[in-house]
């Protein structure tokens, strides 16, 4: 299948996926339209990163199938990860390297080289006000600049969807805040579409979108306000709670 | 919206293994560490094994030599090889670390093909390699060791036959080992047993002498042919049976890596674990 414009930035069908007997996804269904901000919400456990890990090819999906706009990611991978900018939960950067040279490298595995990997680094490094710190070795950064660096990194390639999981994770209220206005910017803007997973309230806005998985299961997905007006409650925070019967969502 | 064009041209094959090798490269010098350790190994051995046991060991004329050889120059080859092994063993400690550390994900998410990065990292690997072969040459050179200088142009795709072959076992050794901390069992049960069960540091015939057994091991390591192919190239001849066996076994092993790293079959995911 080809990209025709029609195709949702992201679609996922029935996809089940085990660890052994342990069933880590039961069933998820979800998709994220082009340029939509969708939050995948749920606790530690919930299977979100599993998830991501099959979206991005890391494991093979084979219960159910995964497009990322209109590629399917087990037969056409190749297409499906062009398309795509991740960010993963764990530092990626390699510490030994400078922030350029890191940038670099990520370009040349997109294929992307010379001038035109020097000028899109420069760029994207811009964009995230770092241009400056370009020559200092990555390990020299904060857990925020490195976290925006990474993001960076994941739009070098110009990519439609960008997953990112829990990108939040261990910074403070002003690096926080940096990236998620950053991330939503790139939706107004540029029509990014995003996968935004989370644990945390209060990075969702009511116009988002958002999905809630809980023990591998999508218990509800649409607008914030049609998952309240659907669950009787009458915050996003009553619904998840009603949903899950968990009380532990954080803020 | 425009269809988006599928596949990727040759250049940017080249431009993405270009900047694997370069990544290799400056991982590689900003270790300086790695470079020291890589080239006082090999030296160790050659001032002060091989001068002990020159006057102990004598080596009779054999293929690919036409004289009688000093010990030095005798178990050269068996030290550029070791130099590779050591070389493919650190690239594989390297995979384990980046995946760890979660760098192995951002290679891994690579639009290129998955056998692709892999083999381009292996290429990469065996250039390093080369780049430590040749500064130990350089050092064996002065210290007298005295091989012809055609056979040093000559060796270079024995060097690089060897090389991928070791970078090979390496990177199938890395698919299967958990943590970082379970890597020292690599260097008890795989690089030791390998160098030591080899013609590296003696004649096989001696060995055949001594013990029946330990010469059937060391007929059956794929690394004496990598030692075999190596010394012969240093000469300009060929072993057939090396060359058939370092080329077979470089198959196997990338083909075993490239198994474990895909996500449909691989061990990363059978083991409960994600590659990252």
């Amino acid at each position: 299948m080809t990209d025709d414009g029609a195709a949702p930035a992201l679609a996922v069908s029935g996809v089940s996926h085990a660890y052994g007997a342990r069933k880590a996804l039961d069933d998820v269904t979800l998709a994220v339209g082009q340029g939509q901000f969708t939050a995948l919400l749920g606790l530690n456990g919930a299977g979100k990163t599993t998830l991501l890990s099959l979206v991005t090819r890391l494991f093979d999906t084979k219960v159910g199938s995964i497009s990322v706009l209109g590629y399917r990611i087990d037969r056409e991978p190749g297409e499906a990860l062009r398309q795509l900018g991740v960010v993963f939960q764990a530092r990626t950067l390699d510490l030994d390297l400078s922030v350029r040279e890191n940038l670099l490298f990520h370009a040349s595995l997109h294929g992307i080289g010379g001038r035109e990997a020097r000028e899109r680094t420069a760029e994207v490094l811009a964009d995230v006000e770092l241009a400056e710190r370009a020559r200092d070795k990555a390990r020299n950064l904060s857990g925020g600049q490195m976290r925006r660096v990474e993001i960076a990194r994941a739009l070098l390639h110009r990519p439609r969807l960008l997953v990112l999981d829990e990108p939040t994770v261990g910074l403070d209220i002003a690096s926080k805040l940096a990236i998620v206005t950053h991330v939503r910017t790139l939706v107004r803007d540029r029509g990014v579409a995003v996968l935004w997973t989370t644990h945390l309230l209060d990075e969702i806005e009511p116009s988002d979108n958002v999905v809630i998985l809980h023990q591998g299961k999508c218990m509800a997905a649409g607008l914030v306000s049609d998952v309240i007006a659907q669950n009787g409650s009458n915050s996003l925070r009553g619904a998840f709670t009603s949903l899950t019967g968990s009380r532990e969502m954080v803020a | 919206m425009t269809t988006v064009a599928r596949g990727f041209t040759v250049r940017q094959h080249l431009i993405c293994l270009r900047g694997i090798t370069w990544r290799e490269g400056l991982r590689f010098v900003h270790q300086r560490e790695r470079f020291i350790s890589a080239l006082v190994r090999p030296l160790v051995w050659l001032f002060i094994f091989a001068a002990g046991f020159r006057q102990i060991l004598g080596v009779s004329i054999i293929p690919p030599y036409d004289t009688y050889v000093l010990y030095e120059v005798y178990v050269t080859p068996g030290l550029i090889a070791m130099i590779q092994l050591f070389n493919g063993m650190q690239s594989s400690l390297s995979m384990v670390y980046d995946r760890e550390m979660g760098n192995m994900r951002m290679l891994l998410v690579s639009p290129f093909p998955r056998w692709y990065l892999l083999v381009s990292k292996l290429l990469a690997s065996t250039a390093v390699s080369i780049l430590q072969v040749a500064a130990f040459l350089v050092v064996a050179e002065l210290w007298g060791v005295d091989l012809p200088p055609w056979g040093l142009v000559a060796v270079i795709p024995a060097l690089v036959l060897v090389g991928l072959m070791l970078g090979a076992l390496g990177m199938l050794l890395s698919s299967m080992i958990k943590q970082l901390e379970n890597f020292a069992g690599v260097m008890n049960f795989v690089i030791f047993p390998m160098f030591f069960a080899s013609s590296a540091l003696y004649p096989l015939w001696l060995v055949q002498q001594s013990s029946p057994m330990v010469y059937l091991i060391c007929r059956l390591n794929p690394f004496t042919y990598g030692i075999e192919l190596i010394r012969f190239s240093l000469y300009g001849k060929l072993d057939p049976i090396a060359l058939v066996v370092v080329v077979v076994m470089t198959a196997v092993f990338m083909i075993g890596a490239i198994v474990a790293y895909d996500p449909a079959r691989g061990l990363l995911v059978r083991r409960g674990g994600g590659p990252g």
